[in-house]
């Protein structure tokens, strides 16, 4: 068992640092103020992570990404995670699932996405379809060689800066040994599209900055060239590409964690009452110690699972376990830092109650805390038939 | 032109470092090290050389133990063309190390010695100025501003009344101060090319130096806390506090 990083992974982390530091952090505060990223900004932060080479970190080196294996692509995603997510997500890794691009779409979607040229979103929620995908109503029919597209999606991040949708749609059921289920087809849809629609979102208490969007699709024909994949193969699709997503989030969750202990026990050193630093006192030094336990479980797990998807070997539960660690860690964390601080904890003037808020949507989307405990508990009792 | 810029391998910045119970040193076991931060400074200012198409190759030396390669490593991926670790695990002082630069110099010829004005963590400033001498090259210290043509370098050099500018011919050694620029972060294909670019290794004893210690450490210890302060009433009693008390009139 090698638990070390290599030379090149631990520059890796020093420049992703580096540049959290000297290109994002800057701009928080401007960012949670505004509740919103300038377009000048956008393009500054895409410039400045494509010199870095930071941009499509995660595509492979022969299609002009930055070729990273899954542990390498956890540690710049834990810095990166560090920052405000509406800057972060900047530093795009542009979604594994374009690879499945073939022909004509590698140059129209997968390249330009690489490139920093176009930005991707992925759209599968839906107001009736949150946990449970597969019940999706929105709609693609066949007619001649062209589909057409009904429905609706919600929740669907930064839509509105993308320049096309990876798009999941029911196209007819077929009978599983688990009963019917729903056929699902994966779509590339420009913006822009006679038919489709982006729609503002909600107003959510996390990740202000970064817009989530309701998607209308009405009478909406694409050609066949815009089918992702195969046909009706959409799970098989995401299946694929899409089993380190989670491990993003998880990455994530523990640069911002790292950043709240980071300021809590700092704080804990330096804040004095009843004439001695809190930290002497037990009852805030054991809090330290249990968020140092739940960040390095969490820490461990992410890059276990990280590696195990190098591998060839991750399963769903792994990815699962690590999201969930993650995301609660983060949580608790969070919460815990700012009981340190105390009153000061609250206040805007700190990044503190900011980390608290944004983590909570961490344990709601890519899978709930419910469902990732779902995939590991099915794990261990579908092979004993429970 | 050959440009040669001396690393050296510190406890990082950031770090909160401790006196060993001993008090012989400083304990860094388990501690982040890192490039000394004006030694960056002097990587980063060969690079813009280059990048200027005044300086040809970059060649990165570190004298210390083996993982100072890993610093090495870090120059490579700014953008040093090859580098050479001299490998030591004695301890290395000022005069031993300007000693092993001035027999990398008489090897490799370069006409300008781009390094930081002190380590971080001895605080010597004694390298820079001892190479020079040995050489018999002019030198500019603590330069926060610099330009290089013609065979010489303009140098901005900070000192007490404000910048001073001096031109050197060259070869020169010149060490840098805060001020002249900020350093890069490694991107991410320099740093995998870091990889493949040459790294070699030489011994004190290839390059003939003697470098056992000429000053012995008695003993390290902590500086003494800060005293409080206290506050006046006026003018006079400050003058009178420094007259009596302080002794500094
Ligand atoms: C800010 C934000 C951005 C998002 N971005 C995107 C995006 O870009 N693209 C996209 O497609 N989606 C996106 N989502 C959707 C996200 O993935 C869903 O919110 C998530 O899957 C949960 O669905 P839901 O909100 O409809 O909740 P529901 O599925 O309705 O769940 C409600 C509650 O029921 C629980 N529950 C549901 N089923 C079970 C079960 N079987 N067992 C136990 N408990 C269960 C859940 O855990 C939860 O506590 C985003 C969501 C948010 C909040
Ligand atoms: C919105 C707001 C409104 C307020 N309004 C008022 C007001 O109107 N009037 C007023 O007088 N005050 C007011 N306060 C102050 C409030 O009462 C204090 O914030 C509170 O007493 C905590 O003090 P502190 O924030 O300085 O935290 P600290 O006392 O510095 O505490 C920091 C951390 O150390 C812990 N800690 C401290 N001592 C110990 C110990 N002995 N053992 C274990 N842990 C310890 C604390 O529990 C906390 O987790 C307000 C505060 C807020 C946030």
């Amino acid at each position: 068992m090698d638990f070390g990083l290599s030379g090149e992974q631990e520059m890796l982390v020093e420049t992703t640092r580096a540049f959290v530091e000297k290109e994002l952090y800057p701009f928080e505060a401007e960012v949670e103020r505004t509740r919103a990223v300038r377009p000048e900004l956008v393009r500054q932060v895409i410039d400045r992570a494509l010199e870095a080479g930071l941009y499509a970190a995660n595509m492979p080196e022969g299609l002009g990404g930055g070729g990273l294996d899954t542990v390498s692509m956890c540690l710049v995603d834990r810095e990166l995670g560090r920052a405000a997510y509406a800057l972060h997500y900047l530093v795009a890794r542009p979604s594994n699932i374009l690879q499945a691009c073939t022909g004509a779409q590698r140059e129209r979607y997968l390249f330009p996405a690489i490139r920093g040229e176009k930005i991707d979103c992925l759209a599968m929620t839906e107001p009736d379809a949150g946990s449970d995908v597969r019940s999706m109503k929105c709609t693609a029919r066949q007619d001649g060689t062209d589909w057409v597209i009904d429905g609706e999606k919600h929740f669907i991040s930064h839509a509105d800066l993308a320049d096309f949708v990876i798009l999941f749609a029911a196209t007819g059921e077929e009978e599983t040994p688990r009963g019917r289920k729903k056929r699902i087809t994966t779509f590339l849809v420009d913006k822009g599209t006679p038919g489709f629609e982006v729609l503002p979102g909600y107003v959510s208490v996390s990740h202000r900055g970064y817009h989530n969007c309701r998607l209308r699709f009405e009478n909406c024909r694409l050609p066949a060239e815009q089918v992702l994949g195969e046909p009706h193969k959409g799970f098989e699709v995401a299946n694929d590409w899409l089993g380190a997503t989670r491990l993003q989030v998880a990455a994530t969750c523990l640069g911002r964690s790292h950043r709240a202990l980071e300021l809590a026990t700092d704080w804990a050193a330096q804040r004095r009452q009843f004439g001695q630093q809190i930290g002497k006192f037990q009852g805030v030094s054991f809090k330290l110690a249990d968020m140092k336990l739940l960040l390095q479980q969490a820490e461990l797990l992410t890059l276990w699972a990280a590696w195990r998807h190098d591998q060839r070997m991750m399963r769903d539960e792994d990815a699962a376990m690590a999201k969930l660690a993650a995301s609660e860690a983060l949580g608790r964390i969070a919460d815990e830092a700012l009981q340190i601080f105390g009153g000061m904890g609250l206040m805007e003037d700190l990044p503190l109650e900011r980390i608290w808020r944004d983590a909570r949507v961490e344990r709601i989307w890519e899978g709930t805390s419910e469902i990732q405990r779902h995939i590991i508990s099915r794990a261990m009792l579908r092979p004993l038939g429970a | 032109m050959k440009v040669l810029v001396p690393v050296k391998r510190v406890v990082d910045y950031n770090v909160k470092i401790r006196v060993k119970a001993d008090r012989s040193g400083v304990d860094i076991a388990n501690v982040k090290m890192s490039m000394n931060p004006f030694d960056e400074i002097a990587c980063e200012q060969a690079i813009r050389l280059k990048e200027a198409g005044v300086a040809t190759e970059i060649i990165a030396v570190s004298a210390g133990e083996p993982k100072a390669q890993e610093t090495l490593r870090t120059a490579l991926a700014m953008g040093a063309d090859r580098a050479i670790l001299i490998e030591s695990t004695d301890e290395l002082q000022p005069l031993a190390v300007a000693k092993l630069l001035a027999a990398i110099v008489k090897k490799e010829d370069p006409q300008l010695v781009l390094m930081g004005k002190q380590a971080i963590d001895d605080d010597s400033n004694q390298t820079g100025q001892m190479l020079a001498a040995l050489l018999g090259w002019p030198q500019a210290t603590f330069v926060s501003r610099l330009t290089v043509a013609d065979g010489q370098a303009e140098a901005g050099r900070e000192v007490d009344e404000g910048i001073q500018t001096i031109a050197v011919k060259l070869p020169a050694v010149l060490t840098v101060d805060l001020r002249l620029n900020e350093p890069r972060y490694a991107s991410l294909p320099n740093i995998m090319k870091a990889k493949k670019k040459p790294l070699d290794v030489v011994k004190p004893a290839d390059l003939g130096v003697d470098v056992a210690p000429r000053l012995q450490y008695v003993q390290v210890e902590e500086p003494s806390a800060r005293k409080a302060g206290v506050k006046v009433g006026s003018v006079q009693e400050l003058v009178q506090k420094l007259k009596t008390e302080a002794g500094v009139l």
